[in-house]
């Protein structure tokens, strides 16, 4: 008999618990007290390279050798559960914005101001996710967000300007619409990953997380609705990730996509591809954009080893220092959270420039509702999907979502 | 082990009647040594079962009535709740259309697997040039780790630029390819067709284990009686083969209910939750939404799903065998 993944996962997590329970930060007082150790997702290039030259800046500046180990991006919150019951947390660890207050709620984590460590400079979304209880667990160097791309040579043969407003993008999007040629993509799978493109529409238009069953939400999801409708978008969107929407417009597939600057890249392989890159459309012209923020933020566990924890606090200083956020952003195509750096980066990088505006406006997922928000996104994804190819309308899709 | 205890309780009262303490002594231990080296053996098949087996199941239910989630793996704090997490799972909306779906899904794969499975065994039965070698190449999807099997998959069922839809548009009476895993309606089926490829293997390779066991004279004697064709699979292969079709009925329907991999590789549970099963939103109630406790009582769900069709399989056989 077999009880599904659920507690063959949760097996080594529970034996975990069992190993760890006596040693009380024994896994930290074992280690060589100049030795940090940390803990990242950053095992792709160019992440992995630019983030070990970074590290290794800090770990000579602070004084301390380093033990750093990259796991892949989904078994990171799994493997801090595991260390977190087995009292073996890394002293630097990485987290991905949304989870900071899930983690911090867990009590893993130590708050940062203990260690004299500020928010001076930083854009408001992103203090908002790193906080928890009003208390700051975790420092961000970069940020990303989503932006629209749009194929330049397509645009210029069709006589057209990338659109500005959600008209524009539905007429714009339906004239390139040709052949095998769709007029634009983006990710309405049912994942986080839906969620995340879907929030740009949603907020812009002054709908909200905690309660999406609103004429703003709705109208935002009727938006998608139409462009599926009017065969200006594949309905492969709800089974497609980022990934996949970076795909098709590379391949020619889409004349626009809805994606973020991780994808340079990729994209970059394919040298016939002119492409150029501007905010996401408002609803009304001259309207504000209001975008999540992604990207990942520095912590510091709570080991139980105090000298160790401020030299890690230290370290963490040292990630967020002007010279490596501008290194990190150039090497890794992110923007500084701290706009008073962008200008670095952007004259280094141009085509970060659309992406680095809306570093003010930028909004953090977890801002509002902290550790509920895992709970919401679940309901914004199952609601597009619902009405992208479930059937219903938006209006009934979002009620039934929030009421679900 | 009952030999054992069965010679134990013969020699007890032996003892105290032959009244030589001598001859006792002589047997007891040698008896109570065998005994001890006897329960020795057991005792890593014991260990193993309870480590791997007994622990991870007490636990699962321990967790289903506890409120689980990320803070318990710091604190080591996880109230009892009673049966709040069973009633949170049921009463959501998206469990009907699971239990539903995985039900179909279920019966769907097994019919599937099975039908073919043994349609194939049957025609490896004969022997012809390269039979082996076929026979072998049929074992591939077993193969194949399931994230590749399921990508490859996944472009080939793309509605816009998959194989699959090319070759149907190229055909005269076909406007449009179906969306295959874009479609609610048509996603369930998808994936049904895709875990039955990959069930076809394992029901073949065991069901022709099985035909090769059933003695060639029964045929000969059947064929004098003028049983051949369809009388003779009736008749010599079906009953000959019920013991292994009840083996791979049973395992193929466990192994199909805690069916993960197939659906997060292809639709992950979508669109609109027209794959979503017990399995996978057991795993997205656990470690997508943290909430542990709800992922272990769907799991739970799962075991009793199991236990439920094991029971009510194995009773109707055993009547029907006696029979």
């Amino acid at each position: 008999m077999r009880a599904g993944l659920a507690f063959a996962l949760a097996l080594p997590l529970a034996l975990g618990a069992c190993g760890g329970g006596s040693g009380g930060g024994g896994g930290t007082a074992a280690g060589d007290p100049d030795t940090l150790r940390v803990l990242d997702y950053y095992n792709d290039e160019p992440n992995r390279s630019v983030w070990q030259g970074v590290l290794d800046g800090c770990a000579t500046e602070v004084g301390v050798s380093i033990e750093r180990e990259s796991v892949p991006g989904e078994g990171l919150i799994q493997r801090v559960l595991q260390a977190s019951s087995s009292r073996t947390l890394p002293d630097v660890l990485m987290l991905d914005n949304p989870d900071i207050q899930q983690i911090a709620a867990s009590g893993a984590l130590a708050p940062l101001t203990d260690f004299g460590l500020g928010t001076e400079g930083y854009a408001e979304g992103v203090v908002d996710a790193s906080t928890y209880d009003g208390e700051l667990y975790a420092l961000q160097p970069v940020t990303n967000t989503i932006a629209l791309f749009y194929n330049e040579q397509v645009f210029e043969e069709a006589g057209l300007t990338p659109p500005t407003t959600w008209e524009e993008l539905k007429t714009t999007a339906a004239a390139l619409t040709e052949g095998d040629r769709y007029g634009v993509a983006f990710s309405a799978t049912n994942s986080y990953e839906g969620t995340w493109q879907f929030l740009p529409f949603m907020w812009s238009n002054g709908g909200d997380e905690a309660d999406i069953a609103t004429p703003e939400t709705a109208e935002a999801l009727q938006l998608w609705v139409d462009l599926l409708r009017d065969g200006s978008a594949s309905q492969s969107v709800v089974t497609w990730g980022q990934g996949d929407v970076n795909d098709q417009f590379k391949a020619g597939n889409a004349a626009m996509m809805v994606n973020g600057p991780w994808n340079f890249g990729s994209l970059a392989e394919n040298p016939d591809l002119r492409y150029g890159v501007v905010p996401i459309p408002a609803p009304e012209a001259g309207g504000t954009v209001v975008s999540p923020f992604g990207g990942e933020a520095w912590t510091v566990p709570q080991t139980g080893d105090e000298e160790k924890m401020a030299k890690a606090a230290e370290f963490v200083q040292c990630l967020n220092s002007d010279e490596n956020v501008v290194a990190a952003s150039v090497g890794t195509n992110t923007v500084p959270t701290r706009p008073e750096l962008t200008d670095d980066a952007v004259a280094q990088v141009p085509e970060l420039e659309s992406f680095a505006e809306q570093v003010p406006d930028l909004r953090a997922r977890t801002g509002q509702l902290g550790e509920e928000w895992p709970a919401a996104a679940t309901k914004i994804y199952t609601a597009v999907q619902n009405a992208l190819v479930g059937g219903m309308t938006p209006e009934d899709a979002l009620r039934q979502a929030q009421d679900g | 082990m009952a030999d054992a205890l069965v010679r134990g309780g013969t020699s007890a009262p032996a003892a105290p009647v032959t009244a030589r303490p001598g001859g006792g002594r002589r047997g007891r231990p040698g008896r109570r040594g065998q005994r001890l080296v006897e329960a020795l053996f057991l005792v890593p098949a014991a260990l193993y079962l309870l480590l791997f087996f007994g622990y991870p199941v007490v636990k699962n239910v321990v967790m289903s009535f506890q409120e689980y989630t990320t803070r318990t793996f710091f604190t080591g704090e996880a109230p009892f709740v009673g049966v709040d997490n069973y009633v949170n799972v049921v009463t959501s909306p998206v469990f009907d259309r699971a239990l539903l779906n995985t039900v179909l899904f279920t019966l769907g794969s097994i019919a599937g697997q099975f039908v073919l499975g043994l349609a194939i065994a049957l025609f490896f039965q004969r022997r012809f040039p390269l039979s082996g070698v076929m026979r072998s190449l049929i074992l591939l999807p077993w193969l194949i780790p399931m994230i590749a099997g399921s990508a490859v998959w996944r472009w080939i069922l793309d509605a816009d630029n998959g194989v699959l839809n090319r070759v149907l548009e190229a055909l005269p009476f076909v406007d449009a390819g179906p969306q295959w895993l874009t479609s609610t309606s048509l996603a369930l089926v998808a994936v049904i067709g895709v875990n039955i490829w990959l069930g076809i293997p394992f029901n073949m390779t065991i069901l022709y284990g099985g035909l090769q066991e059933i003695p060639e004279e029964l045929y000969e004697a059947g064929e004098l009686d003028g049983a051949t064709g369809w009388r003779a699979f009736r008749h010599i292969t079906w009953p000959m083969l019920r013991p292994v079709v009840t083996v791979v009925l049973v395992l193929g329907v466990v192994y199909t209910l805690k069916v993960l991999d197939v659906i997060l590789g292809l639709t992950n549970g979508g669109p609109a939750n027209s794959t979503q099963l017990i399995s996978t939103l057991s795993y997205d109630t656990s470690f997508r939404q943290f909430d542990f406790g709800g992922g272990a009582a769907l799991g739970n769900v799962l075991v009793l799903l199991s236990l439920v069709f094991a029971i009510v399989y194995l009773r109707f056989n055993r009547r029907a065998v006696d029979e």
